[in-house]
């Protein structure tokens, strides 16, 4: 049996913004019922090729054709109508609706002279049944969980009758039970016939939901692989364009504690947020902190960056006490901070990079009240060459780097002053295996170089990888800290539920 | 006290307050219009300001009053297309391009008036509109004259501000409208197109404004002076907030404001030895006070004053 006539094909998509060339010479295909991975680094055009194809943007040259018929270009409204519907990374639905109204939009005469609330509903109900996608029509949108708006995204698409379903980047925002109940819901939906395009970073995510992979790579299309016939590790390396491995911690000693936390404990919101944790961070150490997010690694990270008071316990830097630090006085002290948000808290978007770089260390390149600016542009540029941060000049607009070199940036500027202790929080979300690797490789040499590291992470692969030790917070408590050696998923799994030895002189206790 | 409950209940003050409340009506609805949509609409002011005049001159010409308000509209529309060009499309400020649009409609109103107009002592007036009593319904005790012997388009308020109601809850284009402000990106992957909504909004939302200034010079008043609309404009931006956005809510809004005036007005031929000026200030102190209270707990558009370029996050 020769293949079907495909249900979709991009041909020779190209598309440029400027001097950059977003998607080179694409072509594609997908047939009815198969689900396709769209693999790329960030910023390797797979947003922008999904945006052509739902007629966000027009393409420059190239033709997408649905069931053997062209599309015509940039219109989304043609895009529906052939039977295309996208899933957007940042959800297009308005919180201050419903759901049904939000699904409802766009889908009759605009000057009908009623919305058919009724029969709209029932058919929001029905497709909801059909595909294991609970919402109810009537709740405002505001009110739903991240989950919860995917689904309404999803629904929106099918109630258009869609037949080719894009997701971009469809778990970024999903915890990991519903990532994987979600490619189950579409796993049933390519058996009913629907074709799936679903981009992604995530190797175990391809692996394991996609019948075929394309790798695209700096907007060309560089693989085409089954599923079946490959393997993560030449995934990985096609993605990237070399062989990648996270960089492997080298044993040494560690040194005096620098960071040490006694009993200490925040209060937040009628609640304690951090409840009697102790932890040490020695020198030439890292310390991972694991858990599932929301238990108090956020306020963690806020005391140690002096912007939240502790309301018992103490912690000490290098022997002072820092409960009452500004920010300010943290960075003077030599504590570095990677935010856990780079966006909101890491640099100011729409700044140049020069002056992100020296944003909080301006007196050191200040005179009389006046900022240097050579001698700042000087010191982004070296920091520029020290960590590789890739497309960037000292005059680029911050906004417009990818996520890792802006992290890069975020780590530079940290690193280049020698730290004596270093918070990171979920210093790899959201990058690819490239920038991973380089963050990670970062925070081991500054670990090499006498460093104390508090390294909060929900990834586990990445903690158990990078720390010493490893605590686990839950509840705004912390467990009692494990070698790294002795982490397996099992303990590391007990840890995080809230099971560990109970304090002494209580266990036992029947 | 016994004088203001006596004031309070006469049907004569409650007929006066439908009457100055009319071109408030048309105005807020109009506002709102605009800001469901996502566009701030300043040039309110002036444009009922060109509005109140067009539509008077129209008449002085010697066309009939409701041809008189429906160019008065069309004048409104072509302001608000002005309006719509400036913030949707090329994405200005709404607060610049709206200041300025209401500097120029009033400058402009003005100009017009002094070219085509000889005025003498007394500025030229027309026969403006008179109270119908609806047959039947006037015949009720204290309603029927408070509320069913008004001038033709205090009815048309009335039944713009439920039709308005209605549309945006119940039809397509209401809530395509209501999205629109709410979030346009989500307007665009549905496969409408928001700016184009947008500019259709601000138009016709410009165009009630309009007619809620023509109103004075057709109905409550017989003749046009440049400085007649007398902040109403900014009272309309205001009861937007009060009303949450909400068409009803606007019409409870504009009813409340129009009694604090013309109580005020009739205190003031009561109540001796307290400068007049004080009642004059009452309902905007009043206002000021219900917007406090009100406003709090409103719901903004999510997308008010946001311009939306395509392709952009």
């Amino acid at each position: 049996m020769t293949d079907p006539l495909p249900v979709l094909e991009l041909d020779g998509i190209t598309k440029r913004f400027g001097a950059l060339t977003a998607n080179d010479d694409v072509s594609l295909s997908l047939q009815k019922g198969e689900v396709l991975a769209l693999l790329g680094e960030n910023g390797a055009g797979k947003t922008t090729l999904m945006n052509i194809l739902f007629g966000h943007y027009a393409a420059d040259a190239g033709e997408v054709r649905v069931a053997g018929k062209p599309l015509p270009a940039g219109t989304p409204r043609a895009a529906i109508a052939a039977g295309v519907g996208m899933v957007h990374q940042h959800f297009t639905l308005a919180g201050n609706l419903t759901v049904l109204e939000n699904i409802v939009i766009g889908a009759q005469p605009l000057w009908s002279t009623s919305l058919n609330r009724d029969a709209a509903a029932a058919r929001i109900r029905d497709l909801s049944a059909t595909f294991g996608l609970p919402v109810d029509p009537d709740a405002r949108v505001g009110d739903l969980s991240v989950g919860e708006r995917q689904r309404v995204e999803i629904l929106k698409a099918l109630y258009r009758d869609a037949r080719i379903l894009i997701l971009d980047e469809p778990t970024a925002v999903l915890a990991r039970p519903e990532a994987e109940q979600l490619f189950r819901i579409l796993r049933g939906m390519a058996q009913g016939g629907l074709s799936i395009i679903f981009i992604s970073h995530k190797l175990h995510e391809v692996m394991g939901a996609s019948d075929r992979v394309v790798v695209l790579r700096g907007g060309k299309v560089v693989a085409e692989r089954r599923t079946a016939e490959t393997n993560p590790a030449e995934l990985a390396e096609l993605m990237v364009g070399r062989a990648v491995a996270r960089p492997k911690r080298q044993a040494h000693e560690a040194g005096p504690p620098v960071v040490v936390a006694r009993g200490l404990s925040v209060s937040h919101g009628g609640g304690m947020a951090l409840d009697h944790v102790d932890f040490d961070v020695r020198e030439g150490e890292i310390l991972g902190i694991v858990g599932v997010s929301g238990n108090g690694q956020a306020m963690l990270g806020r005391v140690l960056s002096g912007l939240a008071r502790p309301v018992g316990g103490t912690i000490t830097f290098q022997g002072r006490d820092i409960g009452r630090l500004t920010p300010r006085q943290a960075v003077r002290m030599g504590i570095g901070r990677i935010p856990e948000d780079r966006h909101a808290e890491g640099v100011v978007g729409d700044l140049a990079v020069w002056e992100n770089a020296v944003l909080e260390r301006l007196d050191e390149v200040s005179r009389w009240g006046f900022v240097r600016r050579a001698a700042a542009k000087e010191r982004a540029a070296a920091l520029i060459r020290r960590f590789d941060i890739r497309g960037a000049g000292p005059e680029t607009r911050t906004r417009l780097l990818s996520g890792g070199n802006m992290q890069k940036l975020i780590l530079g500027r940290n690193l280049a002053a020698g730290p004596r202790f270093l918070l990171a929080n979920q210093p790899t979300r959201g990058l690819d295996e490239g920038a991973i690797a380089a963050v990670h490789s970062e925070l081991l040499q500054a670990r090499a170089e006498g460093a104390a590291i508090l390294l909060i992470s929900e990834d586990l692969d990445e903690a158990v990888g990078l720390s010493d030790r490893l605590q686990a917070i839950v509840k705004g408590r912390l467990s009692e800290p494990i070698p790294a050696e002795e982490a397996d998923a099992r303990k590391l799994g007990l840890m995080m539920a809230g099971v560990w030895a109970a304090p002494q002189g209580v266990s036992h206790a029947v | 006290m016994m004088e203001a409950l006596e004031i309070l209940t006469n049907a004569s003050l409650w007929a006066a307050v439908l009457r100055i409340a009319t071109p408030l009506i048309f105005g807020v609805l109009g506002a709102l219009v605009c800001e469901r949509a996502g566009v701030l609409n300043l040039g309110i002011e002036g444009i009922m300001t060109l509005g109140a005049m067009v539509g008077w001159l129209t008449v002085y010409w010697g066309a009939d009053l409701w041809t008189g308000l429906a160019v008065a509209v069309l004048a409104g529309m072509m302001m608000g297309w002005l309006h719509a060009m400036l913030t949707v499309p090329l994405g200005l400020s709404q607060h610049v391009s709206g200041l300025g649009i209401t500097l120029f409609a009033s400058a402009l109103a003005y100009y017009l008036y002094r070219l085509w107009v000889q005025v003498g002592d007394l500025p030229p007036t027309i026969e403006p509109f008179q109270p119908w009593a609806v047959p039947g319904l006037s015949a009720i005790p204290f309603l029927g004259e408070a509320v069913f012997t008004q001038m033709p388009p205090t009815y048309l308020a009335m039944l713009l501000v439920v039709l308005l109601a209605w549309a945006l809850n119940h039809t397509p284009v209401g809530l395509a409208l209501r999205m629109t402000g709410e979030n346009p990106h989500a307007v665009e992957a549905q496969g409408l197109n928001p700016n184009r909504i947008r500019i259709w909004a601000v138009m016709a939302g410009s165009g009630l404004m309009a007619l809620g200034g023509a109103f004075l010079t057709t109905g409550a008043f017989n003749s046009f002076f440049p400085t007649m609309v007398q902040g109403r404009g900014w009272i309309c931006i205001a009861l937007v907030v009060f009303a949450s956005w909400r068409p009803g809510k606007a019409l409870l809004g504009a009813i409340l404001f129009a009694l604090f005036d013309a109580f005020q007005l009739r205190l003031q031929t009561v109540v001796e030895g307290v400068p007049y000026q004080l009642f004059l200030m009452a309902p905007y102190l009043l206002s000021i006070l219900a917007l406090i209270l009100v406003a709090r707990r409103a719901r903004v558009p999510e997308a008010l004053m946001q311009p939306y370029r395509r392709g952009e996050r």
